[in-house]
């Protein structure tokens, strides 16, 4: 049989190919005493630190993007004046400069590591850092990534961001970590740069260069010595996905014919022409806090009307939903909560905030309204995070009030899904944030890469909550939107219009793969998809029983192997 | 002696990023600056000792600053403190 080993896909990639490990780190330096005076090692460590620091920051300037901040924060480690001190100390103690480097920097590694989630996850920039030091003062070559002239598989334990930011992406084809979470600097490059991904694979280093495996990171699943089989379907799905790219823009819709519209969800409107390009059919989230997240106190009418006019100009005639401003635990507005909070996701925000500031409410509303009858937008308005029967109500009177004539409500809270028949009945639409809904009903701070795995919209709990709005909103005749990290993983995108969604709406990168994975499936199918994910037991089971019934054509290894 | 005290604002606290630009701005500065949270206290120029006080969103810390332009200098890295990096 085939072993397979598994892990946390990141991203929805799949390679083949062979595997090259990264070379072990270099061996702990010994703890003989020095031969020479400590001012001497002081010198040497000192240059060596600084020599280091320059070769990092250059690398994190040949790198650019996220790579660049990682890699600036490396450096200033090497440059940290408390390790400095620490690293001087034990050469006065008699330790040479490889040893007090590396005992100096094992110290804060062991702080950073007892402090567990994501300091933990430093540690791995502080031993590439020490590593680095230390090759420098031996006079060997730092240690990193391969390469070869032939496209490989990475195997490693960790990899810090001085390898990931340096990947030459024309030859590595994945990357399998045996250390490192969700939130590990592998997985953020790896979603950055699109890189097939699975991270903490238990059993990966017992892997042997020049080995083949197959990487698949939707479903987290690491075949080692494919059969053939096994070879001839990973090329057959990976032709596949190449062909279904080439889907020409059109409207987004089932196989069956069965309209989806596929919105962009924005936050500038310096995005609009992308968004346009991409076959954006209009605006799902329109995101109007990071318009004023500078600013300390609210923004006028005027400033808004204007803002909201270009929005408008860019869609003639297409939908846009514009979201009132939303103060969240993760981009507070100081105008609107200034109040520190123990729980800022369960406090004052959302709807709470704007109705505690009601005259900033008014004057957004108002300008949205009067830059739509202006430009002869489709123009829709929707409230974030609403609980009650009672917020919509409010909501959507004072909107209709102020002239704006699409009115609705952002589904995130449990509470709000559960009762959606009753929400929906005083709203024109809704719109489900999943992103929220999945932290509000696992319980789980979707900014604490601690519990970073709990944030899983695959989970059949947040599923059923949506298709809780799903019916209601069939029953009701009433529009129900997907605007979420969800609606973008092309998959799920399918069971969620099972779930009753009418439209989806997601960054402007995803609306290729979305479209052309919508066209795949008839509504009855979606509707299978469905059923099958809500009768799973969790996120994982859901995804890879969903995936089982998309694939008829292919036997998946996990069922056949068994 | 200045000192500030201050209400951190980036979503993700003093971590990676906004704890770099925080330590470059101190360094720049010249000064010896001291960055307390509870009853620690760290040179805010090591981006060990800022990272290793696990500063999170909302936690209140305390600068302190001695010389000619510490005013300044503190106001300067109170707009950073301040301001979300992560946004």
């Amino acid at each position: 049989m085939t072993p397979s080993l598994s892990g946390v896909g990141i991203g929805r990639g799949l390679a083949i190919g062979e595997i090259l490990r990264m070379p072990d780190p270099l061996p702990e330096p010994s703890d003989a005493a020095s031969t020479t005076t400590p001012d001497a090692e002081k010198v040497r460590a000192a240059g060596s630190l600084a020599a280091t620091a320059a070769d990092i920051r250059l690398r994190g300037d040949r790198a650019g993007g996220a790579a660049k901040d990682v890699l600036e924060a490396q450096a200033f480690m090497a440059e940290d004046p408390t390790l400095k001190d620490d690293v001087d100390k034990r050469i006065e103690g008699g330790k040479t400069a490889e040893r007090a480097v590396y005992e100096a920097f094992a110290a804060f590694r062991d702080l950073l590591l007892s402090m567990g989630g994501y300091m933990g996850e430093r540690a791995t920039d502080l031993n590439d850092v020490s590593q680095r030091v230390v090759a420098h003062l031996q006079g060997v070559a730092a240690p990193g990534v391969p390469t070869p002239d032939h496209p490989f598989i990475l195997v490693a334990r960790d990899l810090a961001p001085a390898d990931t930011a340096l990947l030459d992406l024309d030859k590595v084809l994945a990357l399998i970590t045996s250390d490192g979470g969700p939130t590990s600097h592998t997985a953020i490059l790896a979603r950055e740069k699109s890189i097939v991904a699975v991270v903490g694979v238990t059993g990966a280093l017992a892997l042997a260069d020049g080995q083949t495996v197959i990487v698949d990171a939707i479903t987290g699943a690491v075949t080692v010595d494919p059969s053939d089989a096994e070879r001839a379907a990973v090329q057959t799905t990976l032709a596949d996905r190449a062909a279904a790219k080439d889907v020409p823009v059109g409207p987004g819709a089932l196989a069956d014919g069965t309209l989806v519209p596929l919105l962009a969800n924005l936050g500038t409107v310096d995005k609009l022409a992308e968004a346009v390009e991409k076959g954006a059919e209009g605006v799902g989230l329109f995101r109007t806090e990071f318009l004023f997240l500078d600013a300390d106190k609210a923004p006028t009418f005027d400033e808004q009307k204007a803002k909201y006019s270009a929005l408008f100009a860019a869609f003639p005639g297409k939908k846009v939903v514009v979201r009132a401003l939303d103060a969240g635990a993760d981009k507070p507005l100081h105008f609107l909560n200034d109040e520190p909070e123990e729980n800022p996701a369960l406090g004052l925000r959302g709807l709470r905030a704007l109705r505690a500031n009601e005259p900033i409410l008014r004057d957004q509303l108002r300008a949205i309204a009067t830059a739509a009858a202006e430009k002869e937008a489709d123009a829709w308005v929707m409230a974030p995070m609403v609980s009650t029967v009672e917020e919509t109500r409010y909501f959507t009177h004072l909107a209709k009030e102020l002239g704006v004539k699409t009115a609705g409500v952002m589904i995130e809270v449990p509470a709000a899904a559960l009762l959606a028949d009753r929400i929906l009945a005083d709203s024109d639409f809704a719109s489900i944030g999943t992103n929220d809904l999945t932290q509000y009903t696992l319980a789980a701070d979707r900014l604490l890469g601690s519990v970073a795995s709990f944030q899983d919209p695959w989970h059949p709990a947040v599923l059923r909550l949506v298709g809780e709005v799903g019916k209601a909103g069939a029953a009701l005749g009433k529009p129900v939107g997907i605007c979420g990290e969800a609606a973008a993983d092309p998959l799920l995108a399918v069971v969620l219009v099972g779930l009753g969604a009418t439209s989806l709406s997601m960054s402007p990168a995803a609306l290729a793969d979305v479209r052309a994975e919508l066209a795949r499936f008839t509504l009855e199918q979606a509707q299978k998809f469905a059923e099958l994910a809500l009768s799973a037991n969790s996120a994982v089971e859901a995804r890879v029983a969903v995936l089982d019934a998309a694939t008829p054509n292919t036997q998946s290894p996990t069922e056949s192997e068994k | 002696m200045a000192e500030r005290t201050l209400t951190v604002a980036s979503a993700h606290g003093l971590h990676a990023r906004p704890a770099s630009l925080f330590v470059q701005a101190v360094a720049n500065s010249g000064l010896t600056v001291e960055l307390t949270k509870g009853d620690k206290t760290i040179n805010a120029a090591s981006i060990l000792g800022v990272i290793s006080l696990g500063i999170n969103h909302n936690d209140e810390i305390t600068l302190t600053a001695e010389g000619e332009n510490a005013d300044e200098v503190l106001d300067q890295l109170a707009e950073i403190i301040t301001t979300d990096q992560d946004a």
